[in-house]
């Protein structure tokens, strides 16, 4: 294989978006035949690598970036995806981008049939009127199904289909471009159920024999082992492996993955540690609807004062437990606090209850971005507890008016604790900054004065020092006033910072707790779904 | 200097800018020609006046989270219902006045909770839902005006007709109420306090509302509808509640309207109602979004002060009648104009 040209080959790949470098100097190249694994955390630089390979426009309206493509050797420039298409690069999406009320052979062939020449065609000398020339659009797509061994009826409609069917479709598709060569599969089993990602797996393969390149991402280290014949790692934009097939083993690779030297921080101490004598909130078989972070049967005990991390790579549902608890997502299960049963699918009752969140979706879910701070940080605990509001008239709550003093004064104190940065209490939340926005979140559920806090990614798309300082934040609120808080986040570094225990869930269950101090290849291991047994 | 002038044009916004120079052109033509400008703005005031209720009633819903309300013609049937009830009763005055808002709010509220039972099945789409539950209504009620069980004979057909007649003069009855009460003048111009202040009173009732907790959840509601469900609001229970109270405004609205015109019209009249108070509220700067009782006051009073002197004005300046045009084509522009933008001004 060494002897063949290389069809593909990134070398030096350098990306900032916003002065914040997300790709340093990461090449990565392939060779016809082969199946390269390009594996990494979320955030590792994955995505940003692959649209810089389809020339997406995200790229170039951000600044473009450095280093150089080749493709057979020769320097290509792609500013746009029908070029990558050209050059011969094909991609198979985690989301499917089919047609439902299509047969299988139209969205094959989907704006590249065949066609025969008709009299008005002919006429208009126009390629658009032309019949479409049927019989050769199924024999096209029976030969790219055949390739999958996929025995399907070719005019069969999309909708309908099981979902591991139209993965399939969607590399037909591609595989049917005759001019394609470099086959890119973006998490492809994500949605798979395993035996139908056992039978993509062996195509991947049997394309592979065909001569085609294949760029593999994924999260499941099974999968890599099981088909890659090469394998890099990016972590944090940058490569920090790059190994043959017979040299990797899965817990070095997630080790690689996950591996950051983790600054030890003394946390301050408390009068009293937390333990499984006291808990606080008890999980029990938690299920969560929330569509592509689904909670499958989680059960788990939190105790009162510690500060827990939930882990896990995206899509395995560590997003989906505090948006169901919270009732954002149909949930059921049972969750009780203080052993006091709290009704899911009612964001009201959780909140009335002494629970509080802040959510991952900032700007979607967290905050009134045209509305002035002072109100984004009142209305939650002014609906659900009737603060800020003038004591009359007693029986009719939802008629008494807001009061403008207590709230402007109550907005400003919080200004001052959280140290956000603002013009003032009047200063609409879409004109702060990330970290800034940040804390206007976080002041929200603080005004609820909570027991048990529930914070999702709070330092995500923030800047390093305002990272640092929502971290530092959450840790204060947990040791002055002594508040439970559950932290998700997809930066296991900052888990394992600030969190007295960290849970690993794996597809929508409890994969085991572990210590921070826990090794990397430990929670390599457990994020990938190796162990499952309770660490801690 | 030119950034602060930019700024400042920012703010205000080009279509208010238009239009009052449009305005102040009519009103320096009219002093040129001849005409009285006192009583120009008089007959202004009391459009003002005589419609801003109906503008008001687009506030609710544009704050909820629904839109412009384009089924307004359902309120204003369930207030000439009122009025009409409030006749055959025998009422007079401002009891007649009031008892017709007596009989109208109940049968909005509950035609207002029917009609958001409807838009909270096409969500998305209310607007032009609205619009046509509005033009339907209006045609099953020129039914009911046939068949209503109505017995006072100035309200029927006359010499042993049946049903309503499609005109009502309200002159004995509860007509131009509130636009004689309290009537003083200042520089030549009259004023009616009554009509003024009852439309200031709704206007203040309306922004105190938006205070309160009920109206800072469908401010919220209306806003961010997911940023709302995380805060323990019922989303679906607030836009009831703004489609309710824009039903009951509109209501209002008409009979107020009524009173100032002298009469009460049926049939097809209130076909094309929603129109001219969509047009005011977004010339007020309102979008589809958000709206303020600034937005509702200064459009009505651009909006109602144009229609009511570029009528006299320009047929004195070009012997002709192109005002009726003029009023479509700003009104139906305008409402074009703000549809294509999602944010209105300030």
């Amino acid at each position: 294989m060494e002897r063949a040209r290389r069809v593909l080959e990134m070398k030096g790949i350098t990306k900032q978006y916003f002065g914040n470098t997300v790709l340093n100097n990461v090449s990565i190249d392939l060779y016809p035949g082969e199946i390269h694994a390009l594996v990494g955390e979320n955030g590792a630089g994955k995505s940003t690598l692959m649209n810089i390979l389809f020339g997406m426009p995200v790229i170039h309206s951000t600044g473009g970036f450095s280093g150089e493509v080749l493709i057979d050797g020769e320097k290509v420039e792609l500013m746009s995806p029908a070029e990558a298409m050209q050059a011969g690069i094909g991609m198979v999406h985690q989301e499917f981008m089919l047609l439902p009320g299509f047969t299988i052979t139209e969205n094959i062939k989907l704006n590249r049939e065949p066609t025969t020449k008709n009299a008005l065609s002919r006429l208009f000398r126009s390629k658009s009127l032309d019949y479409l020339d049927v019989p050769t659009m199924r024999k096209d797509a029976r030969a790219a199904l055949d390739r999958l061994d996929l025995a399907i009826d070719e005019w069969a409609p999309v909708a309908g289909l099981p979902v591991g069917y139209m993965q399939f479709i969607e590399i037909a598709r591609e595989i049917d471009k005759k001019e394609v060569r470099i086959l890119v599969f973006d998490e492809p089993t994500a949605v798979l159920t395993e035996t139908e990602a056992d039978r993509l797996l062996e195509s991947l393969r049997r394309l592979a024999a065909d001569g085609i390149a294949i760029l593999f991402i994924t999260h499941r280290l099974d999968e890599v082992m099981a088909v890659a014949n090469r394998i890099t790692v990016l972590r944090d934009g940058e490569t920090v492996a790059r190994l043959n097939r017979d040299e990797a083993v899965v817990e070095r690779i997630a080790e690689l993955m996950v591996g950051r030297k983790v600054e030890k921080v003394e946390l301050p101490p408390r009068a009293k540690e937390p333990s499984d004598e006291d808990i606080a909130l008890t999980i029990d078989n938690l299920v969560v609807d929330m569509p592509g972070e689904m909670v499958r049967g989680l059960s788990l005990s939190v105790r009162r004062g510690e500060i827990l991390g939930i882990g896990g790579l995206a899509g395995h549902g560590k997003l989906g437990i505090a948006n169901g608890i919270m009732g954002l997502y149909p949930a059921s299960g049972r969750v009780s606090k203080n052993g006091e049963n709290i009704p899911l699918n009612s964001p009201e009752e959780a909140l009335s209850r002494g629970l509080a969140f802040v959510s991952e979706d900032r700007r979607g879910v967290g905050l009134l971005l045209n509305e002035p701070i002072d109100r984004n940080i009142g209305v939650t605990a002014m609906q659900v507890q009737h603060k800020f509001l003038k004591s009359w008239p007693h029986f009719l709550p939802a008629l008494r008016l807001e009061d403008r003093a207590e709230l402007r004064a109550y907005a400003e104190d919080m200004i001052r604790k959280l140290d956000i940065r603002c013009l003032g209490p009047n200063q609409p939340v879409r004109s702060l900054s990330g970290g800034n926005q940040q804390k206007v979140c976080i002041a929200k559920a603080l005004a609820l004065e909570p027991e048990i806090l529930f914070v999702s990614e709070p330092t995500r798309g923030i800047d390093v020092g305002a990272k640092r300082l929502v971290l530092d934040l959450l840790v204060r609120l947990n040791r002055d006033h002594n508040v439970t808080i559950i932290m998700t986040s997809s930066e296991l570094g900052e888990l394992r910072k600030v969190c007295d225990r960290v849970a690993i869930v794996y597809r929508g269950r409890l994969a085991g707790i572990l210590p921070p101090d826990a090794s990397d290849a430990e929670f390599g291991l457990m994020m990938a779904g190796r162990v499952g047994k309770e660490a801690v | 200097m030119t950034d602060k002038l930019k700024q400042t044009v920012e703010h205000i916004g080009i279509p208010r800018l238009m239009i009052a120079g449009f305005l102040a052109v009519i009103f320096v033509t009219a002093y040129i020609t001849g005409m009285s400008v006192p009583q120009l703005l008089s007959d202004s005031l009391v459009r003002v006046g005589m419609n801003g209720i109906l503008v008001l009633a687009m506030v609710p819903t544009i704050s909820c989270g629904v839109g412009l309300n384009f089924g307004l013609p359902l309120g204003v049937l369930c207030g000439l219902v009122g009025g009409l009830i409030s006749m055959e009763r025998g009422f007079v005055g401002f009891p007649g006045f009031f008892a017709a808002i007596a009989f109208a709010v109940p049968l909005a509220v509950v035609v207002g909770y029917l009609y958001s039972v409807l838009l909270e099945s096409v969500k998305g789409q209310e607007m032009m839902v609205g619009t046509y539950v509005g033009f339907s209504s209006v045609a099953v009620m020129c039914i009911f005006w046939l068949m209503a069980p109505f017995r006072n004979p100035e309200l029927i057909w006359a010499i042993g007709g049946k049903g309503l007649r499609s005109t009502l003069t309200l002159g004995n009855y509860y007509g131009k109420v509130l636009n004689n009460f309290a009537v003083f003048e200042i520089f030549g111009i009259k004023i009616s306090g009554g009509l003024i202040g009852f439309f200031l009173l709704f206007c203040l009732l309306v922004y105190l509302f938006f205070r309160t907790k009920l109206g800072i959840a469908m401010l919220t509601a209306g806003a961010n509808p997911v940023f709302a469900k995380s805060a323990g609001i019922d989303v679906r229970r607030m836009k009831s509640v703004g489609i309710i109270a824009s039903t009951v405004l509109a209501a209002i609205g008409i009979i107020v309207y009524a009173q100032s015109y002298g009469f009460l019209q049926l049939y097809m009249a209130p076909l094309m109602m929603a129109f001219p108070a969509i047009a005011a509220i977004l010339i007020g700067g309102a979008s589809l979004q958000r709206a303020t009782i600034l937005n509702v006051i200064i459009g009505t009073v651009l909006f109602q002060t144009l229609l009511t002197t570029a009528l006299p004005v320009t047929s004195r300046v070009i012997q002709g009648d192109i005002s009726e045009v003029a009023r479509l084509i700003i009104s139906n522009g305008m409402i074009l104009y703000a549809l294509t933008r999602s944010t209105g001004g300030k």
